[in-house]
């Protein structure tokens, strides 16, 4: 398997930076702001925008962990059931505005999964999405109003982001998949 | 949740040999390989691991403001009891509901099997009728093995005769875990009492499988016609597993974290076991007095339904110590883990 890497550290830290400015910038201001990430890469990168926005607006917005598991469209197609890793919504979602955080944007199955979750807690006035990484290949009429980084990939290639809280270090790398028959066995 | 992460010695656990299919890639998958839960004996520590870890998602599935979530959307989930019950049908009931699964409940008294239709045609024509996953109580041990025989889908023992109640175990041992487990999820020097008709009872049998292997200090408690037997089990498991049969209910109650009573099963008893309620009452029910000889705080557990004034005091079951309510709450996230692991086994 060959890798290449998209994104440094740098990167990810400047492109952080610039989707809290953008996220503060689109909503006016800080109040009714709360960010949600996406179990797993997710969380910890909501809690790095709402670290930045901290910074340069002197205000702390909620930070929510959503586990989407439940609500996924292929749990009649996957062999084993996924890992549920938890949901923590500390905060009213009725009238807040809600920027939902994940490391990629694919096919866009996850993000519609989030939003039929996210409703099942509240009425939000308006959801969000913020990716560190679009790689495109959409099936569903979603978009993101936050990128860190477009990417233009095959689907035949796997888009790894590390982060540091998971992974020991921060870091995208793209990398050709192993041929569809070896990974199937 | 950590993992236990030693084996049980003695017996060690058989799994079922399912074929794994890869998951998606880039997916975690949870290493269920069970496609039936009949008996609690089949499971690993990993596995009672794992329904104890997604226990605790359910638990937090349960707390949401509308607690239902389209896991289970679309699969038939068949409820065929053979026995009267209450919590456990309305919890099966309540769990495959909070799963978004279509609920099948079939009561065998106002079916045909009361005109004497086998429990293999049962099975075969609620098979026929869509049900995926077939939870079953039946008063002959080894029923649920033996729809399992002919059902397509996953099958899951509600309850068979004197032999297994797995989700009844399952949610005591989560139950006792939530108050009482060490760091590393484990048991080891809990002292744990079951007290009362140990003989007639499944939930007994299922619950001195998963608590000892938790790691638990466990004594079984009663007159000795309702002990007779289990010695026997102590001696099997003895290597690695603390197991005690005890007559003496000061012996077991003394410095116990857990006492769990057993209901006086009548309607499985033969004549001669017990001279007379009053007596078992007098001599082995859970009161105030020998409570307090158990650890401060002690957890008191009953699978339900009790009756009171024979084998727990009344004021025992309602005390700050009980646990039957929470037990109750938990059967359901206990019950939701199971259908969404059982759920994701292909057949």
């Amino acid at each position: 398997m060959t890798g290449r890497q998209i994104m440094t550290a740098d990167e990810i830290r400047r492109a952080t930076v610039r989707i809290s400015h953008e996220i503060v910038e689109k909503q006016a201001g800080t109040t009714g702001l709360a960010l949600v990430g996406i179990q797993r890469r997710g969380v910890p990168l909501a809690r790095r925008i709402a670290d930045a926005i901290a910074d340069h607006e002197g205000v702390r917005v909620p930070v929510g962990a959503l586990d989407i598991t439940f609500y996924r469209d292929d749990l009649s197609l996957v062999a084993q059931q996924p890992v549920v890793k938890g949901t923590e919504l500390p905060f009213d979602l009725n009238g807040s505005t809600i920027v939902l955080v994940d490391d990629v944007l694919y096919t866009g199955r996850t993000i519609r999964a989030a939003m039929d979750a996210l409703v099942d807690f509240g009425r939000p006035q308006a959801i969000r999405l913020a990716v560190l990484v679009d790689r495109g290949h959409r099936e569903l009429p979603i978009r993101a109003d936050h990128v860190g980084k477009n990417v233009p990939t095959s689907r035949e290639e796997v888009v790894k982001v590390h982060i540091d809280e998971i992974d020991g270090e921060d870091g995208v790398d793209i990398e050709r998949a192993v041929p569809v028959a070896a990974a199937v066995g | 949740m950590t993992v236990i992460d030693r084996e049980p010695s003695g017996d060690s656990a058989p799994t079922l040999s399912v074929p794994v299919v890869d998951s998606p890639p880039g997916d975690q998958a949870v290493g269920w390989r069970h496609r039936h839960l009949l008996d609690v004996d089949v499971l690993s520590l990993a596995d009672l691991e794992l329904v104890m870890r997604t226990t605790d998602a359910m638990r937090e599935v349960l707390a949401r403001p509308i607690a239902k979530v389209p896991a289970l959307r679309g699969r038939n989930v068949t409820i065929l009891f053979y026995e009267a019950s209450t919590r456990t049908r309305i919890s099966f009931e309540v769990a495959a509901k909070n799963l978004s699964a279509d609920v099948v409940n079939i009561a065998t008294a106002t079916s045909s099997v009361t005109k004497g239709e086998s429990l293999v045609d049962t099975v075969k024509t609620v098979e026929a009728l869509g049900a995926q996953l077939l939870v079953i109580r039946h008063a002959v041990s080894g029923a649920p093995a033996l729809a399992a025989e002919v059902f397509s889908g996953s099958v899951l023992n509600g309850g068979d005769g004197w032999h297994a109640h797995p989700t009844q175990a399952l949610l005591d041992l989560y139950t006792i875990r939530a108050s009482l487990a060490g760091p590393d999820g484990s048991l080891a020097g809990r002292k744990v009492v079951i007290l009362g008709d140990v003989l007639h009872s499944r939930v007994a049998r299922s619950n001195i499988w998963t608590l000892t292997a938790a790691g638990a200090d466990l004594w079984l408690c009663g007159p000795a016609t309702l002990v007779r037997g289990f010695e026997a089990w102590a001696l099997r498991g003895a290597a690695g597993r603390r197991f005690t049969v005890t007559s003496s209910v000061d012996d077991a109650l003394r410095d116990a974290d857990v006492v769990m009573a057993l209901r006086i099963q009548k309607e499985r008893m033969a004549t001669g076991l017990l001279p007379s309620l009053r007596e078992y009452s007098a001599r082995y029910g859970l009161t105030r007095e020998r409570l307090a000889m158990a650890r401060p705080g002690a957890l008191v557990m009953h699978p339900g339904p009790m009756n009171e004034g024979v084998e727990i005091a009344p004021d025992v079951a309602a005390g700050v110590q009980s646990r039957i309510e929470e037990q109750v709450r938990n059967g359901v996230a206990v019950r939701m883990a199971l259908l969404y692991l059982l759920a994701g086994v292909r057949s």
